[in-house]
């Protein structure tokens, strides 16, 4: 039977993300867990997070979790969300500045103050809700990820902060909030976005589905 | 297009039991949160709110386990509120599954609570809910207060400047209550959001007075709301999620 890690460092709500991996992925074994030996012997990792960077670091490096996380991204399908986007960035600004796992090379920078969009209307940061999602570049691992999801669907944001990949090839899907940015990364085995899947509704659900059943490839 | 403006349905919850009544035609048990959060997903709801009315503190943990099934079942944002004191609270809360706690009354007596909250969990998961209430006279200029328990206890904190303290203490997010419109069907009070909103940099979200449609546009549109919620008029089928979303639309608003 296949087995599901959810990588939990004691930051913020894995229980919505467990249920909704055991919803899409019936027959696997989906195990909330910060064993390292636990997250190295699964098929398939998925790491959520919320929080500020600091402190999601900070409770990475106390678990041991870091060179963990560095070395299984490499392996295995691997799902970032949220803060579990950010800290696989190299550097965040958050917390006055933070070294973050550099599985993608970038930074993440807070939204600016205040942020007003091509109307002239202010924006509020957190970005909190629904928008939409274009999706970008053309892959194997695209495809297989946005399968069934129309391009421009929208998902659930909560976040301050975003991410500025220094590669525009990693780039998997854009949203428009004040400016263009980066929400969803792949590299590899690696399949990481900075909206909500487990909130998102039946779009969210559609992608960790098909994240369930990628098999890894680029 | 961008960024949808919300629609939050508010269901109240009394020792693990939706009260009020929810009047549905395919509902199972109107009282069941669970039954009750899988309709309004289903129904487009944006996000859902739940307000634990527990008065009994022999009954105060109820509001656990219903958290943990509706967040097991519905993949949609669920913000939780009612009797949150501590950061402790709030940590549990979420460990249950709520993705945003709302915290009230305990804000108002101890404010360091929501920087304490939020430092611990993010500004995104704290919201910090204001029932304010219109002090001015007629002829002076318009002055809200914030007032506690259901309105009745003026504070005599100003509500525009606890709204901007609360943010700068790291609320993600404010949930307005005006307690003179509050069960009227009368409309949001329009001009004290449009001043929270425009105080602050985080999303506001409009509450008190819904009796129709246009009331949810206008929280919006002169309001400068980013979310309206409203609870009899979804919750007796008086309108449909569907219908509230047809209807902003029609308006210029952008909706999911």
């Amino acid at each position: 039977m296949e087995r599901i890690a959810v990588v939990d460092y004691g930051m913020g709500n894995l229980r919505s993300v467990s249920k909704a991996v055991e919803h899409v992925a019936p027959n696997a074994t989906v195990v909330v867990t910060s064993d390292s030996a636990t997250i190295q012997e699964a098929d398939r990792v998925v790491c959520p997070g919320q929080g500020a960077a600091a402190d999601c670091m900070q409770a990475l490096n106390a678990h041991g979790l870091s060179s963990v996380i560095q070395q299984v991204v490499h392996t295995r399908p691997f799902m970032g969300i949220c803060m579990g986007l950010q800290v696989l960035l190299t550097r965040s600004e958050e917390n006055g500045g933070i070294d973050c796992l550099n599985v993608l090379p970038g930074r993440v920078q807070r939204f600016e103050s205040p942020l007003i969009d091509a109307d002239n209307t202010r924006l509020k940061v957190p970005h909190m809700g629904w928008n939409i999602v274009q999706q970008q570049g053309a892959s194997s691992a695209r495809e297989a990820l946005w399968h069934g999801i129309d391009n421009g669907s929208r998902f659930y944001f909560a976040h301050s902060y975003y991410c500025v990949p220094e590669t525009a090839e990693q780039v998997a899907g854009t949203t428009d909030y004040g400016l263009s940015i980066a929400v969803a990364l792949t590299e590899g085995s690696v399949f990481a976005c900075q909206f909500h899947p487990e909130k998102s509704g039946s779009s969210g659900l559609q992608l960790l589905k098909n994240f369930v059943s990628w098999d890894g490839q680029a | 297009m961008g960024l949808a403006k919300r629609i939050i349905p508010c269901l109240d919850v009394d020792a693990g039991r939706v009260v009020k009544g929810v009047n549905f035609v395919d509902i199972r048990d109107a009282g069941d949160p669970v039954s009750v959060a899988r309709q309004y997903n289903e129904a487009g709801a944006d996000e859902l709110t739940f307000l634990d009315i527990t008065a009994s503190s022999d009954n105060r943990d109820t509001i656990f386990p219903v958290v943990e099934q509706v967040a097991s079942e519905v993949f949609i944002p669920l913000t939780v509120g009612g009797g949150v004191r501590e950061v402790a609270d709030v940590r549990r809360l979420l460990n249950a599954g709520a993705d945003k706690v709302s915290i009230n009354t305990a804000a108002v007596f101890n404010p360091e609570l929501v920087q304490q909250a939020s430092d611990k969990v993010g500004a995104q998961c704290i919201v910090v809910a204001i029932d304010a209430k219109r002090v001015s006279a007629d002829d002076e200029p318009l002055k809200w207060e914030i007032f506690t328990h259901g309105g009745r206890r003026a504070t005599g904190i100003d509500a525009v400047e606890w709204a901007q303290r609360m943010a700068g203490y790291g609320a993600g997010e404010i949930l307005l209550t005006s307690m003179d419109r509050d069960g009227t069907k009368i409309g949001f009070n329009l001009p004290l959001t449009r001043a929270i909103s425009d105080a602050v940099e985080i999303p506001v979200i409009a509450s008190g007075g819904v009796g129709n449609l246009q009331h949810l546009a206008d929280g919006v549109i002169e309001g400068g709301a980013d979310a309206v919620l409203a609870a009899s008029i979804f919750h007796f089928g008086e309108y449909t999620i569907a219908e509230a979303k047809a209807h902003m639309a029609s308006q210029g608003i952008e909706v999911r």
